[in-house]
């Protein structure tokens, strides 16, 4: 799913801009009745596809008794906060939620660091063989996980790093990279040649054209790819599953995964811990949603 | 004499290709890579090379790896698990890449054409954002979030089915083998929708509308219109979202791992999964790495006949 997803550039806020041309026949006021089935169609498929999120609402505020008597589909007759109130104190959530901010925060600054530099040798410096090294690069974000876990597994076991969120953190740091590298690269290759002339001119190092130009001018496209990485981050299963498997140190979807089927949920905890699965995400959707589509669209426009 | 210059040209770009940094050479900049690099061959070369040899030996976890030479590759080749997992991989490119995309493009060019320009901006904006929502989600939370309604003994769908008096139908949707593999597929539509149709809407404002407008003066109809100018014109992102969905669908494992843990049977099970349960259930390293090292080959396999299809049919395109 989110692999797929990219960050923004030029192209990108090209894409995102609403509709620029307006269609010269301004069709707004001719309405046939077909128009309106579509639209309506495309309602129903919208509705069907909010459906689950609104069933997951309704129900986690019912208690169990409530449900069997009316049903999923009513609202609930009470607000019944026991099974959220359960479910949270039962996984320590504010610790899970601490856990995944944290992982995916340190992820993210890391993997736009490493990200950067990588890029300024590959796109500016034009290091020698850089094709070959952007497709090695680029192999930690295309290899099916599975690959790596039993090395990883052994290799973190013998260094004590092992259930600890350190693991994972350098794990996506590289996978994370990888993918920022990619698409810097390919920017700092079309950086404007005269910016580093006029800043050598005055005799600046290396190092501080990095950070006195070349960070400046990238820093809203690098903070895209800062959210990026952490929500996908934040949304990564396999690895931190594998990784992190005392109790204090899990995510959240983790977290909430491995109590699905647990004795002691019954219908309504249970919809209760879906609930609180997706509220974080939701809630960064709803904060970041126009950097995500411009994101999203970028990769496939570039 | 033009020998001469020219070689040494030769000779210099191959000791210094400029950088964009006037005085800079290109190979001072190799200090800048050392961090990524180093960290690349601990997490990911090292690892990757290691699986390879893994799938070698007979590795139960404690005793150290044993080599047992072509071994596992033959019992994989035998293996129905292991086929069965890759039939279900198909499935999962069904639902993940073919129903999405033809769905994907048929609803964003509703949406962009018809509602966006009959109804306004935002209503096709507010659509387009509901159809997203199922993408933002952790795959293991989308999964719980569906299974929760298709739980077998008391479950939104089956009390559904049973109120409108089609208790009949009802299902143990995830636990029996006939219904376990369609529920999956089911849920990975769901997720997977919204991404389609968040590219093509963005491609489709390269189209340009006077396209259309010569197009109906000729009398084409609106399909006509679909295939010969959409479609073609936003080809490149076709080509992209089958090719990251179709990697997306060989890679699946949350949802199933949530969900049915490959089962009942192996109705479910797919690569990834079946890895996993070798890799940490059933104890045999080393065939599990062999698992992971056929998914490795397949996924790639498949990416470069996606390039080569790519590029011969952008080339035919030119040549036209």
């Amino acid at each position: 799913m989110a692999i797929t997803e990219t960050t923004a550039g030029k192209t990108a806020r090209e894409a995102v801009q609403e509709p620029p041309r307006q269609r010269r026949r301004s069709g707004r006021a001719r309405k046939t009745a077909g128009d309106w089935v579509i639209l309506a169609v495309a309602v129903l498929i919208g509705l069907l596809i909010a459906v689950p999120f609104l069933l997951i609402l309704a129900n986690s505020f019912k208690s169990p008794t409530d449900y069997a008597s009316g049903g999923p589909l009513s609202l609930p007759s009470s607000l019944y906060f026991d099974g959220i109130t359960a479910f949270w104190e039962r996984v320590d959530f504010p610790r899970k939620l601490w856990n995944s901010f944290f992982i995916s925060s340190v992820v993210a600054v890391l993997a736009v660091g490493i990200s950067m530099f990588n890029a300024f040798a590959l796109g500016i410096g034009r290091v020698r063989g850089r094709t070959w090294l952007v497709l090695l690069i680029l192999l930690a974000n295309m290899l099916p996980q599975e690959v790596l876990l039993y090395p990883l597994y052994f290799l973190f076991r013998q260094v004590g790093l092992y259930d600890s969120q350190w693991a994972v953190i350098i794990i996506f740091t590289v996978i994370q990279s990888a993918f920022g590298t990619y698409l810097r690269a390919s920017v700092y290759g079309t950086f404007p040649k005269e910016l580093l002339e006029a800043a050598s001119l005055d005799g600046a190092s290396r190092w501080q054209i990095l950070w006195r130009v070349i960070f400046p001018i990238s820093r809203p496209t690098l903070s895209v790819l800062l959210i990026f990485f952490f929500i996908w981050t934040w949304n990564e299963f396999l690895i931190p599953l594998t990784f992190l498997v005392g109790n204090d140190n899990q995510t959240v979807p983790v977290a909430i995964t491995v109590l699905q089927g647990d004795r002691l949920m019954d219908v309504t905890t249970t919809s209760a811990s879906a609930l609180l699965g997706l509220l974080p995400t939701l809630i960064f959707f709803l904060i970041f949603q126009r950097t995500l589509t411009r994101g999203i669209t970028a990769g496939a426009v570039k | 004499m033009a020998i001469a210059t020219r070689s040494k040209e030769r000779a210099q770009r191959s000791t210094a290709t400029p950088s964009l940094i006037p005085g800079s050479r290109s190979s001072s900049f190799w200090f800048y890579l050392l961090p990524g690099l180093a960290l690349l061959t601990l997490i990911i070369v090292v690892p990757l090379l290691w699986n390879v040899y893994l799938t070698f030996t007979s590795y139960r976890g404690i005793r150290p790896p044993e080599f047992i030479g072509l071994e596992n590759w033959v019992e994989l080749f035998g293996d129905t698990t292991f086929w069965t997992s890759f039939r279900n991989s198909v499935a999962m490119i069904v639902a993940m890449v073919v129903v999405p995309t033809l769905l994907g493009l048929v609803l964003a060019a509703m949406l962009f054409d018809l509602i966006g320009r009959k109804f306004g901006g935002r209503v096709a904006s507010f659509l387009r954002a509901t159809y997203y929502l199922p993408q933002i989600l952790p795959g293991v939370i989308a999964a719980i979030v569906i299974g929760w309604i298709l739980r077998p003994e008391n479950g939104a769908l089956n009390q559904v089915l049973a109120a409108v008096g089609l208790g009949g139908l009802q299902s143990n949707w995830l636990g029996s083998p006939e219904t376990a593999l369609p529920s999956i597929m089911v849920i990975m539509v769901w997720v997977q929708l919204g991404y389609p149709v968040v590219i093509f809407m963005a491609a489709l404002q390269r189209v340009d509308p006077e396209l259309y407008e010569a197009a109906e003066l000729d009398g084409a109809n609106w399909f006509q219109c679909f295939r010969a100018i959409t479609v073609s014109i936003i080809r490149p992102e076709i080509f992209v979202v089958t090719l990251t969905c179709a990697i997306a669908a060989l890679k699946v494992f949350g949802p199933i791992y949530a969900l049915t843990g490959g089962g009942p049977g192996s109705s479910t099970i797919v690569p990834a999964y079946y890895a996993y349960s070798e890799f940490f259930q059933s104890q045999q390293v080393g065939y599990g790495a062999t698992i992971a090292t056929a998914l490795t080959v397949v996924i790639a396999v498949v990416s470069i006949l996606f390039v080569l299809v790519q590029t011969r049919l952008e080339r035919s395109e030119e040549a036209r």
